[in-house]
């Protein structure tokens, strides 16, 4: 995956150009919104890393023209202000995501991860198929192995997300933002027992586990037989 | 600028000066209006005196000829009086009367005529002015009846004497009391000035000087006064936030960082490292949560956030996240019930009322725990209610834990205030806070009460008139309704 991070901080962003190519992608760099908007424009990019504070040119502008271009790769802002009012100006703006500083890089990588998904050939399906397990998106009903698993409608929608990201790490935010549409903090660790409720059902009397925790980060449903 | 010219710069000193002036307009009037009505009745009095006389003197000589009115007149000269008479014949030679030597020029003269004469007085004589009539009677004599008015005179000079005396004391009194109420104001002005500089000097707890008299100056003072108050508590709140802020950030900050240098010290390894840096980065994660969750409530108290209000359904928000926390209080062996109300439309921010209705159904879970319930001999439950009361959305979460004591109800609701129950969970003592300002942003309110046993919230927030809509069931879906776990729905209307 090829990603632009605007940022213009040194540090942070050699510091994202290092755990970028860690994670297996390639990471190029612009120091001010100005350099950033050109290489984004002249580059196809997967996704772009926009920091919000920029000299030259702040981060939403660099947003609004690429998108009055027609440019649409996927935008995630990164800021220091982390209210819902700015959250809601970055994502008109045009961005994709919004993510406030500071941040954990498992979670911006699961960020721009599912931002940069290319769509798979299930997206416009009405079913997605992980293994065994089946989830269909019209009848609202889920089968494992051909059983069929009862789910209520939150963790109906639990799964559906997580599919959709099959393969992917998804981070316990993202579902809460997602699923839920909560841009605040819980407290307590109620995603995770909202998991480990949908595990006991899809995974607990199947032989092959489908939803994994990946540590310090979130989850992931995948196929471990692949 | 000198003390003078600011003195005379004062608005009451150049409202004295017009008023001054005002009055001695007013002044000059009244006292020329008198003197001139007092000026007319006297001559109309000497008048009608003179002639009253005349005719008198008139009958006598028609009844007893020159003879008679020589006698006549001869008589009255006789009684003191001002009256004057002369009768002379046409020589000018006086057959009687008490004017003597009169001009020629009174002689030749007819009908009213003033002049001055002289009449004898201690030491001589004296000048004074006569008015009179002059009659010529047949055969060239001449009959003068006059009265001394020189008393008139004196009056006209007195009065205006008085005018110019009390003109000259009004002004002296006006100006001498504009400059004293002047002072006296610009004293106090000058006083405030003063309090104010040494409070913007940086004194918060100086206030303005109340003379006590309750005028205007007192009523403003006690007005900047009270608004001293309240920014100075609002800077002792802020101070005591700074405090708490160091210290409660300083403390994991400090422990962080004994953590690292522990680590540093001890012989190399891979996994004690390892471990040393995963429970740096736990926390500095709890710290960037302390300090999201002090950002928000500093932007929720100064208005600054809950920018994006909208129409929304309380009822359906309160059981959208009481079904987020269910999963968290059955693992618990806490029942969490919720008696949701019909569609309750409030105006508020999603968000921000999401977050405070979680934050108090975490504290129930937490502090509602199991443990404490079974303590005290209660069922442990945390129930959500939300229903309108008179126009004003109430939700009420409670417990059955521990409860807080009145006397800490109030406190609980600052930035970090835990109770020494509640030390053992983990968390901030910024949940109520946040609910706090939650609450006042949307003007509502935030209230602790004793649920016996336990603890009951009451978040409550007003319903605008906009809000009852019309319809608002039809907003609900039935199967909606069918997820409120024991959700009691009152039929609407």
């Amino acid at each position: 995956m090829r990603v632009l991070v605007i940022e213009d901080d040194q540090e942070t962003a050699s510091f994202l150009k290092r755990a970028l190519k860690e994670a297996g992608h390639v990471a190029e760099y612009a120091g001010d919104g100005q350099a950033g908007l050109d290489l984004a424009k002249a580059n196809a990019y997967d996704v772009l890393i926009v920091d919000r504070m920029l000299p030259k040119c702040d981060g939403l502008t660099v947003i609004q023209s690429l998108r009055k271009d027609d440019i649409k790769t996927p935008a995630l802002i990164l800021s220091a202000l982390g209210e819902v009012d700015d959250r809601v100006k970055g994502l008109r703006a045009g961005g994709d995501d919004y993510l406030t500083k500071p941040y954990a890089f498992s979670e911006l990588l699961a960020r721009i991860e599912a931002l940069a998904r290319r769509p798979s050939p299930e997206e416009g399906s009405t079913r997605f198929i992980v293994g065994d397990l089946v989830l269909d998106r019209l009848s609202h009903k889920v089968t494992r192995g051909g059983e069929a698993i009862m789910l209520q409608p939150r963790e109906f929608r639990l799964l559906e997300y997580l599919m959709k990201h099959a393969g992917q790490v998804v981070t316990r935010t993202m579902l809460l933002e997602n699923v839920w549409d909560y841009h605040f903090d819980p407290q307590t660790n109620v995603i995770d027992v909202h998991i480990s409720r949908l595990r006991s059902k899809i995974d607990k009397n199947f032989g092959i586990p489908l939803l994994h925790t990946v540590r310090g980060a979130g989850y992931t449903i995948r196929d471990s037989a692949h | 600028m000198t003390a003078l010219t600011k003195l005379f710069r004062t608005t009451t000193f150049r409202l004295s000066l017009t008023y001054l002036a005002l009055f001695s307009a007013a002044a000059i009037l009244v006292i020329f209006y008198i003197y001139w009505n007092t000026t007319v009745l006297l001559s109309q009095q000497l008048n009608q005196t003179i002639d009253a006389e005349l005719t008198g003197l008139a009958e006598q000589y028609k009844a007893g000829g020159l003879d008679q009115l020589v006698r006549t007149v001869a008589a009255r000269s006789q009684t003191p009086g001002s009256s004057l008479y002369l009768v002379a014949d046409k020589d000018g030679n006086s057959l009687a009367g008490n004017l003597t030597a009169v001009s020629p020029d009174l002689w030749n003269s007819l009908g009213p005529v003033e002049f001055a004469y002289r009449r004898p007085a201690p030491g001589g004589t004296e000048r004074r002015l006569a008015f009179a009539n002059v009659f010529r009677l047949p055969a060239g004599h001449r009959l003068i009846v006059g009265r001394d008015i020189e008393d008139r005179r004196d009056f006209a000079r007195t009065i205006r004497r008085a005018m110019f005396w009390s003109l000259a004391l009004l002004a002296l009194v006006g100006l001498g009391g504009g400059f004293w109420v002047s002072r006296r104001l610009l004293a106090r002005i000058d006083a405030v000035s003063d309090a104010t500089r040494t409070i913007m000097a940086g004194d918060l707890t100086g206030r303005l000087p109340v003379s006590g008299s309750g005028d205007e100056l007192d009523r403003l003072s006690e007005s900047l006064n009270l608004m001293l108050a309240r920014i100075e508590q609002l800077m002792a709140g802020l101070r005591e936030v700074s405090d708490n802020i160091a210290h409660d950030l300083k403390t994991p900050l400090n422990r962080l960082r004994n953590r690292v240098e522990e680590a540093l010290r001890e012989p190399p390894s891979q996994p004690a490292y390892r471990e040393a840096l995963e429970r740096t980065i736990e926390e500095a994660d709890g710290l960037i949560k302390t300090f999201n969750a002090l950002l928000s409530i500093a932007r929720v108290e100064a208005g600054a956030a809950g920018e994006n209000r909208e129409q929304l359904d309380v009822s359906e928000l309160v059981r959208d996240v009481a079904d987020l926390y269910e999963p968290v209080a059955e693992e618990r062996g806490i029942d969490l019930k919720s008696d949701v109300a019909p569609p309750l439309f409030i105006r508020a921010d999603r968000q921000l009322l999401g977050q405070a209705i979680a934050n108090l159904i975490d504290n129930a879970i937490k502090y509602g725990a199991a443990d404490a319930a079974r303590d005290n001999g209660a069922k442990p439950e945390v129930e959500v209610t939300v229903r309108d009361r008179n126009g004003t959305a109430e939700i009420i979460v409670t417990d059955r834990g521990p409860g807080v004591p009145e006397a800490e109800r109030e406190r609980v609701l600052n930035r970090f205030v835990r109770l020494e129950a509640s030390r053992s969970e983990p968390g901030s003592g910024l949940g109520l806070s946040l609910v706090a300002a939650v609450a006042r942003l949307h003007g509502g309110s935030l209230k602790l009460e004793d649920h016996a046993p336990g603890l009951r919230v009451v978040l409550a927030l007003p319903i605008g008139d906009e809000t009852h809509v019309n319809g608002t069931v039809a907003a609900v879906s039935p199967e909606q309704r069918s997820d409120t776990p024991d959700g009691v729905l009152r039929a609407h209307r």
